[in-house]
C-alpha cells in the first residue's frame, strides 16, 4: 500500500528539496526526454518560473501528440449534500446549517434529461459522506438509473472498500475521483476534525483499493489552499507514479481544485496564483504525457480559454455544485461557487474557435 | 500488383485513422487527400446507433471503407462483444483488433489478441490484429486465420518511426498474409522506409492529424507510401558495408 512508501518521506525536508532546486536543475529537466520525480520537483520549483513559456511550449507539443486537437467534456451531477464530516473548507460540512437534500430516482432523471440535451455523454456523480442515506446502495442505484443515458460514469464520493468498488464497477462504473485534499498529515487533521474522513490513512490507501478492484480510471488531486501547493503536488505525483507501477491496467487523471468561496468559507492558507497553476500543469505534462488533466469551472474564463491550448485535456461547463442544481431545485445550497459561468454551448464554441474538436463520447462499456 | 486482403483489393497502401483531428470536416478533407481506402474508427468514439453521428457522417464516401477498431477493450471477451456490436450496427465484418489493457502506452496484449482472433475468425470476421512486432505471434495469428497482421513500428502515437526493424524484416520474410505496419510512423520518410522494407501497407493517424496542415501531410504520406512501394518493387541496390578494394589480395591465385 502507498502508506508504506509515503511514511518514509518527511514534509519539511521534501519542501526544502523543492525550494533548493536550481536553474541548472530546471534546465536539465527541460532538456531530458524521460523525466523523473526529481525533475518534477525542479519544474514546480521557484527556480523554474523564468522558464514558464518554454515549459508551456513543450507541454503543448506533448499534449497534442497524445491527445491531438481535442478536449473532452463531462458534467458533474450532485446527488446529495448530506454529509457527516466536518471539513473546514466545504459548503456541505456537517455543522453548516443548510437544508439537506438527496435526489430521488425521478429527480435524477430530470437532471439527466437536462444534461443530455446539452450533449453530455460522460457524467460525474457527486455526493457527500452520509452512509445511511447515500451509502453504497444509493450510489449503486444511481449508477443504474443514469447508465442508459451515459457512456461513461464516474463518481466522487466517500472512500469505499475494494469489494464495494468491485460491485459498482460491475454496474458500469468507469472512474473514481478521490482527492487526498492535503498530504500534510497534521494539517489534514485540522481540516477534517470529525467524521470518517478524519482518518488520513484510510483515505491515503483508497487508490490502492481502487487499483485492486481494477477500476478503469483513478482521479487524484490535492485541494490547493490548505498547504503548500508544491509539496502537495510532489506527493500527488509520487502517489501517481506508485499507482502506475502497481496498477498498470488503470488510467489516471489529475484535477487541480483551488479553494473557492462558499458558505462558512475558509481563506486559503497558501495562495496559488494563476502562474503557479500553469507551472504545475506543464510540469505534470512533462512528467507524464499520457495523463488526463482536468480543469473545472472553478477556474476563470480567461484561464480556461488559454489552458486548453497547452495541457488541459478535459473540461466541465456550467456546472452546478448543488443537488438538483440543473433543474430540480436550482436554489439549493451549493458546495462552492463556480467561476466560469458560461454555458456548455459557449464553451463548445470557444473550443471550436481554437480549432479544438469537442469530444463528447470516448468510452463504451462492452 | 494490388494489395488484397480477404478478397478486397486496394489501390492505396496507406491506411489511416480518425482520431486527434481538430474537426470532423478537416479529418474528412485530409483523409480524402490521402486517397486512403481503409479508414479505422474507434468504436468507443462513435455512437453507432445514431445515424447522425458526427464522425460517421463525415466518413460517408464511396472510396472509404470503414475499419472499426476495438480500442478501449481490455480482453478477448470484450473485444468479441465489441466486434459483434460493430458488425450489426455498421454492417461490416471487418474489425481492427486492438486489445490494450495498458492505457498508458496502449501496448497490445498478445495472449488476448490471439484468443480473440481465433474466435472472431470462427464467427466470420475479417480480423486485422494490432500486435507487437513479434514474428512468432504473427505466425500463430496466421494459423488461426488472421487475414493480415499489423505489427507496430513504435508505440502508438509516439511518431518515433521504425524502431522494430529487425523483427519487421523477419515478419515480412515469413508472412503468408499482408503485413501492415501500424503505429509509430511520425514522418513520411518513416512510411517510405516501411514500404521499402516490404511492408504491404502502413497505417498512419497521429502524424497526419496533429500536423499543422493535415491536408498537406496526408498528401505527403500518400506520395511517400507510393515511392516506398515503387522502390521495393524495383529492388533497392544493396548497401555495401565496405569499399571494393582496387588491389585485391587474392588476385595472385589467378595470375
Amino acid at each position: 500500500m502507498f502508506k508504506a512508501i509515503f511514511d518514509t518521506y518527511n514534509w519539511d525536508s521534501t519542501l526544502k528539496s523543492i525550494f533548493d532546486k536550481t536553474e541548472s536543475d530546471v534546465r536539465q529537466a527541460i532538456e531530458k526526454e524521460n523525466r523523473d520525480l526529481e525533475d518534477f520537483k525542479a519544474l514546480i520549483s521557484p527556480a523554474a518560473k523564468p522558464f514558464l513559456e518554454q515549459m508551456a511550449q513543450i507541454s503543448q507539443q506533448l499534449t497534442k501528440k497524445r491527445f491531438g486537437n481535442t478536449i473532452q467534456m463531462y458534467a458533474p451531477m450532485y446527488l446529495s449534500n448530506e454529509c457527516q464530516n466536518i471539513c473546514t473548507y466545504c459548503g456541505f460540512s456537517l455543522t453548516n446549517k443548510i437544508p439537506r437534500r438527496t435526489l430521488t430516482d425521478a429527480e435524477i432523471i430530470k437532471e439527466v434529461e437536462f444534461l443530455k440535451k446539452k450533449g453530455y455523454d460522460h457524467i460525474l456523480l457527486v455526493t457527500g459522506e452520509a452512509n445511511k442515506t447515500v451509502g453504497v446502495d444509493y450510489i449503486k442505484n444511481a449508477i443504474k438509473v443514469v447508465k442508459p443515458y451515459f457512456s461513461n460514469i464516474s463518481i466522487e464520493v466517500q472512500p469505499l472498500e475494494q469489494d464495494e468498488y468491485e460491485s459498482l464497477i460491475a454496474e458500469g462504473l468507469y472512474a473514481v475521483l478521490v482527492y487526498q485534499e492535503t498530504y500534510h498529515r497534521e494539517e489534514y487533521k485540522k481540516h477534517h476534525p470529525k467524521g470518517k474522513k478524519s482518518n488520513f490513512d484510510y483515505r491515503l490507501d483508497t487508490p490502492d483499493r481502487l487499483g485492486r478492484a481494477e477500476v478503469h480510471k483513478i482521479g487524484l488531486g490535492a485541494l490547493f489552499g490548505l498547504e503548500d501547493w508544491r509539496a502537495d503536488s510532489f506527493f500527488t505525483a509520487l502517489h501517481l507514479k506508485y499507482l502506475q507501477k502497481n496498477y498498470w491496467k488503470t488510467k489516471y487523471s489529475i484535477s487541480f481544485p483551488r479553494l473557492r468561496p462558499h458558505t462558512g468559507g475558509l481563506e486559503p492558507k497558501v495562495e496559488m496564483t494563476d502562474a503557479d497553476l500553469v507551472q504545475l500543469i506543464c510540469a505534470y505534462r512533462m512528467l507524464d504525457e499520457d495523463l488526463e488533466l482536468s480543469i473545472s469551472t472553478r477556474e476563470s474564463e480567461v484561464f480556461r480559454n488559454n489552458i486548453v491550448k497547452f495541457g488541459a485535456t478535459t473540461l466541465s461547463a456550467e456546472s452546478k455544485t448543488n443537488p438538483g442544481g440543473y433543474v430540480v431545485e436550482r436554489q439549493s445550497l451549493e458546495q462552492f461557487e463556480i467561476s466560469d459561468e458560461r454555458t456548455t454551448e459557449e464553451i463548445a464554441t470557444m473550443l471550436k474557435e481554437q480549432n479544438l474538436e469537442v469530444v463528447w463520447k470516448d468510452w463504451q462499456n462492452w | 500488383m494490388k494489395l488484397t486482403i480477404a478478397n478486397k483489393s486496394f489501390n492505396s497502401r496507406l491506411f489511416t485513422g480518425t482520431g486527434k483531428f481538430s474537426s470532423s470536416q478537416l479529418m474528412k478533407e485530409a483523409l480524402l487527400e490521402s486517397e486512403s481506402e481503409l479508414i479505422t474508427v474507434a468504436l468507443k468514439r462513435v455512437d453507432v446507433e445514431n445515424e447522425n453521428d458526427d464522425i460517421l457522417t463525415h466518413l460517408n464516401h464511396s472510396r472509404i471503407n470503414l475499419l472499426p477498431n476495438t480500442s478501449g477493450v481490455r480482453n478477448a471477451e470484450e473485444a468479441v462483444f465489441a466486434a459483434q456490436l460493430s458488425r450489426e450496427a455498421l454492417e461490416t465484418n471487418w474489425i481492427k483488433l486492438e486489445i490494450h489493457p495498458d492505457p498508458k502506452y496502449l501496448l497490445p496484449d498478445p495472449i488476448e489478441t490471439l484468443k480473440a482472433t481465433e474466435e472472431l475468425v470462427k464467427l466470420g470476421f475479417v480480423v486485422m490484429p494490432y500486435i507487437h512486432a513479434d514474428p512468432v505471434l504473427c505466425k500463430r495469428l496466421e494459423d488461426v486465420g488472421a487475414q493480415c497482421v499489423m505489427p507496430l513500428g513504435a508505440p502508438i502515437g509516439t511518431n518515433k518511426g521504425i524502431k522494430t526493424k529487425e523483427f519487421l524484416e523477419i515478419i515480412i520474410e515469413q508472412s503468408r498474409v499482408p503485413v501492415i505496419v501500424d503505429a509509430g510512423l511520425g514522418a513520411p520518410s518513416h512510411a517510405a522506409y516501411a514500404m521499402e522494407l516490404g511492408a504491404d501497407a502502413v497505417l498512419v493517424n497521429t502524424a497526419i492529424a496533429v500536423s499543422k496542415d493535415p491536408i498537406a501531410m496526408a498528401k505527403a504520406f500518400r506520395l511517400a507510401v507510393d515511392a516506398g512501394r515503387i522502390a521495393y518493387e524495383a529492388k533497392l541496390a544493396s548497401v555495401k558495408d565496405s569499399a571494393e578494394a582496387s588491389s585485391p589480395l587474392t588476385s595472385f591465385l589467378t595470375s
